[in-house]
């Protein structure tokens, strides 16, 4: 199992937000995270991160008009990171059932579909390695989802995309399908086509 | 079994004009040709069609306005298929397959079509062979199917039942397919023949385009040919062997076979009309050597004037018919009765071909053509009515092959001539045509619709097109496909003896190894066969 990176703080089905254990670390935009719930595992894409101070009303005040480099700043001042905190969003994009319970062959009971259920607050989230990456993506069908993704949808999905092609071993095959997909999907919005494909071609 | 190559799903379609497949997007619809098989796998049945045209589509207009950057391989490569993609036009005709019973039933006429997203697949070589019939060791085929091995069988015996028609503008193959379809009636016994070979390219031997010599029947099958010559020298010339010399009596020419001539003699109807006057003066076996007898302009007046005709006309046609005595095998008494001859040939089921030689006019074809036929058809008419009466043997199948067919079967004479007549008798006596012509166009509506099976070349002439095509269904389709023929060597079937359309490769003909699948025999070959069985028998 690869190392938890963080911790659900809310939940909805659709969506979660997670509390990064490493400040200023969270997994990259577009990247796969999961989340074990009970005999399910919740499969997500990271779809934002802030760092903001952990109490709402306290804004953090610039600190390093006398230093010459930024790093100093936390040197002098350590208890700074204990008054921060980075959190992510993660856009679901699946599940697989009866996970855990002893070996699950690639891809058997994976659906690229909503879970059941949200996410319980404090669950671990971990970063998913190439080889889940991969198992995940060789269906496309969660394209569906990250397509109605709200205003940042296109940036998303490119930034998926991206991401996966690493782990596929042909990366451009990979797209290649990817982008036959999301020109079903689009349809007529050729523009958000074209503006993913740009963003994909590497 | 092999799954054949995917080419796309169905989106639409209807019964009558044929149906719509979208490719798959991994398919370049630059691989895809007209004229080629698909199988579509249909909810309960499996369809076998043709692909008719193929066509480039978009799923927004606006895409095709303002076009996506397709300088870039990376984005081409995604539309091309998805965004854009093809379409294929698939008229499909049978059924096959599916379930049992469709199996033992053979393929089926299509009374439905497929369901929307059924596959649609390339047809395989069993599917081929399923649909026109395996092809057994020494049966008769005419060419492959494009792109394929399997061999389509034209069934010579359902073949010779209607008269038959071989179109394709001049240099398509014509010549070499009447051949090819000659040799399948000979060898498999469907009818006898009689050719009348205007350019001499049937009984000794023909020319491929590059100038080579081809063998032509009697070279292949001495036993069962008998060539013919109605110009004695140059046959000898060429080094031709023949069987009979032809000499065509003046008596044996009837008004009727005038009257044939009227065009390209430029004989006006009142000169048509005065053989028959003549006819009766002298006598119908007489008229014609009196009437060239008369010399003087006196003699032809005084002729008119007692026949109540126009001087003039009859001076025409003096001055018309003298100019047929240039027909070197037109004398006032024939040695020999040709027709009798040619009749004892066929009954003995030796097929004859009648060269021209030097005489490649229309006069001298259309005049011998119609003459012979005329009363070789007259003769099986008579034996046939007989042998329904008397319960004797009906004389054999009888095939007559004409090269410019337009010549004798144009709308205004289709009517009258002998030709006319046995294209609309069907084979009530035993005789069919295979009409070969370059100009369908020309050819009387009526007869073109007579035709059991057409066997066309290209053509590109639309009018031409239009007549080949008339009162097949699916038309239009057929007609894509027609227009985009190869040059050569490729021609679209369909009628009676094929079980649907077909467009064919037409199997090569002129080397020595197809010599020898079409059942040709080398001289030693034949020795060493005589001696083996010697051999075998004492
Ligand atoms: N089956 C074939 N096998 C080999 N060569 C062929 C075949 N069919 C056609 N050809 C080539 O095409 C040329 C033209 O064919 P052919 O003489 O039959 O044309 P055509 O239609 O009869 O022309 P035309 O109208 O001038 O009489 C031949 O000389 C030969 O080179
Ligand atoms: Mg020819």
């Amino acid at each position: 199992m690869p190392a938890k990176i963080g911790e659900v703080i809310q939940a909805s089905t659709g969506e979660f937000t997670a509390q990064c254990y490493e400040l200023h670390q969270p997994p990259p935009f577009g990247s796969l995270v999961k989340i074990r719930e009970g005999e399910v595992e919740i499969y997500a894409v990271v779809s934002g991160a802030a760092t903001t101070s952990i109490e709402p009303g306290r804004r953090p005040i610039a600190r390093g008009r006398e230093e010459t480099e930024e790093e100093a700043i936390y040197r002098s001042s350590p208890q700074l990171a204990k008054l921060l905190r980075t959190d992510f969003t993660a856009t679901v994009v699946g599940h697989q059932k009866g996970a855990g319970g002893g070996e699950n062959k690639k891809g058997e009971g994976l659906h690229h579909y909503l879970p059941p259920r949200p996410a319980r607050i404090h669950s671990f989230v971990y970063l998913c390695d190439p080889e889940e990456v991969a198992a995940f993506s060789q269906s496309l069908d969660f394209l569906s989802i990250l397509v109605g993704a709200g205003s940042q949808a296109d940036e998303l999905i490119a930034a998926s995309l991206r991401h996966a092609a690493a782990a596929h071993q042909d990366p451009r095959d990979f797209l290649i399908k990817a982008g036959k997909e999301l020109a079903v999907l689009l349809g007529s919005e050729t523009n958000r086509l074209n503006n993913i494909l740009r963003r994909i071609k590497g | 079994m092999m799954e054949e190559r995917r080419l796309g799903i169905i989106v639409s379609g209807s019964l009558t004009k044929g149906v719509e497949a979208r490719l798959d997007s991994a398919m370049s619809i630059e691989d895809i040709a007209v004229g080629r098989y698909v199988t579509i796998e249909g909810e309960k049945r499996r369809f076998f069609g043709m692909i008719t045209d193929v066509t480039l589509d978009a799923s927004d207009p606006r895409l095709m306005t303002a076009p996506p950057d397709v300088s870039d391989p990376f984005i081409a490569e995604v539309l091309s298929g998805t965004s854009t993609f093809g379409r294929l036009h698939v008229l499909p005709s049978l059924t096959i397959g599916g379930d049992a019973l469709s199996l033992l039933e053979g393929p089926q006429p299509m009374k439905t079509v497929p369901t929307h997203f059924s596959v649609v697949r390339e047809a395989s070589e069993q599917d081929v062979a399923r649909v026109f019939g395996l092809v057994e060791e020494k049966q008769f085929y005419i060419g492959t199917p494009l792109d394929m091995e399997t061999k389509v069988r034209l069934n010579p015996a359902e073949l010779v039942k209607r008269s038959n028609g071989i179109f394709g503008k001049s240099g398509t193959g014509k010549t070499f397919l009447a051949r090819l379809i000659l040799i399948g009636i000979m060898q498999e016994g469907a009818a006898v023949n009689l050719v009348f070979d205007m350019h001499s390219e049937y009984g000794w031997e023909g020319t491929s385009e590059e100038g080579r010599k081809v063998k032509a029947l009697k070279q292949l099958f001495p036993s069962k040919v008998a060539v013919f010559a109605l110009d004695e020298e140059g046959a000898r010339r060429r080094k031709v062997s023949t069987d009979f010399v032809v000499e065509i009596g003046y008596d044996e020419i009837e008004p009727e076979d005038i009257a044939m001539l009227r065009e390209t003699l430029t004989l006006t109807d009142a000169a048509v009309q005065a053989t028959y006057r003549l006819a009766r003066r002298f006598g119908e076996r007489k008229w014609l050597e009196s009437f060239l007898a008369l010399e003087s302009r006196e003699e032809i007046n005084e002729l008119a004037q007692s026949l109540g005709e126009h001087e003039a006309t009859m001076a025409a046609l003096h001055r018309r018919l003298d100019s047929l005595r240039r027909l070197r095998f037109l004398v006032p008494q024939a040695r020999d009765n040709a027709i009798q001859r040619i009749l004892e040939y066929l009954d003995r089921g030796i097929n004859v071909v009648l060269e021209f030689g030097r005489y490649t006019d229309y006069t001298a074809y259309i005049l011998v053509a119609n003459l012979l036929t005329r009363r070789i058809h007259a003769q099986y008419r008579e034996r046939m009515e007989r042998a329904m009466g008397e319960d004797i043997a009906k004389p054999r199948p009888l095939v007559i092959s004409i090269e410019e067919a337009h010549r004798f079967l144009s709308h205004e004479l289709a009517g009258q001539t002998i030709f006319g007549t046995i294209a609309r008798e069907m084979r009530k006596y035993n005789v069919t045509l295979l009409v070969i012509d370059q100009r369908p166009s020309g050819i009387d509506e009526e007869v073109m619709s007579q035709l059991g099976t057409k066997i066309t070349c290209l053509l590109d002439n639309e009018r031409d097109i239009d007549s080949v095509l008339t009162g097949v269904s699916g038309k239009s389709e057929l007609k894509a496909v027609l227009a985009k023929l190869d040059t050569k060597q490729q021609a679209l079937i369909f009628g009676h003896a094929v079980p649907m359309p077909v467009v064919v490769r037409t199997r090569e003909y002129g080397s020595p190894q197809s010599y020898k699948e079409l059942g040709f025999r080398e001289a030693l070959e034949l020795k060493k066969q005589a001696e083996e069985d010697k051999d075998l028998w004492g």
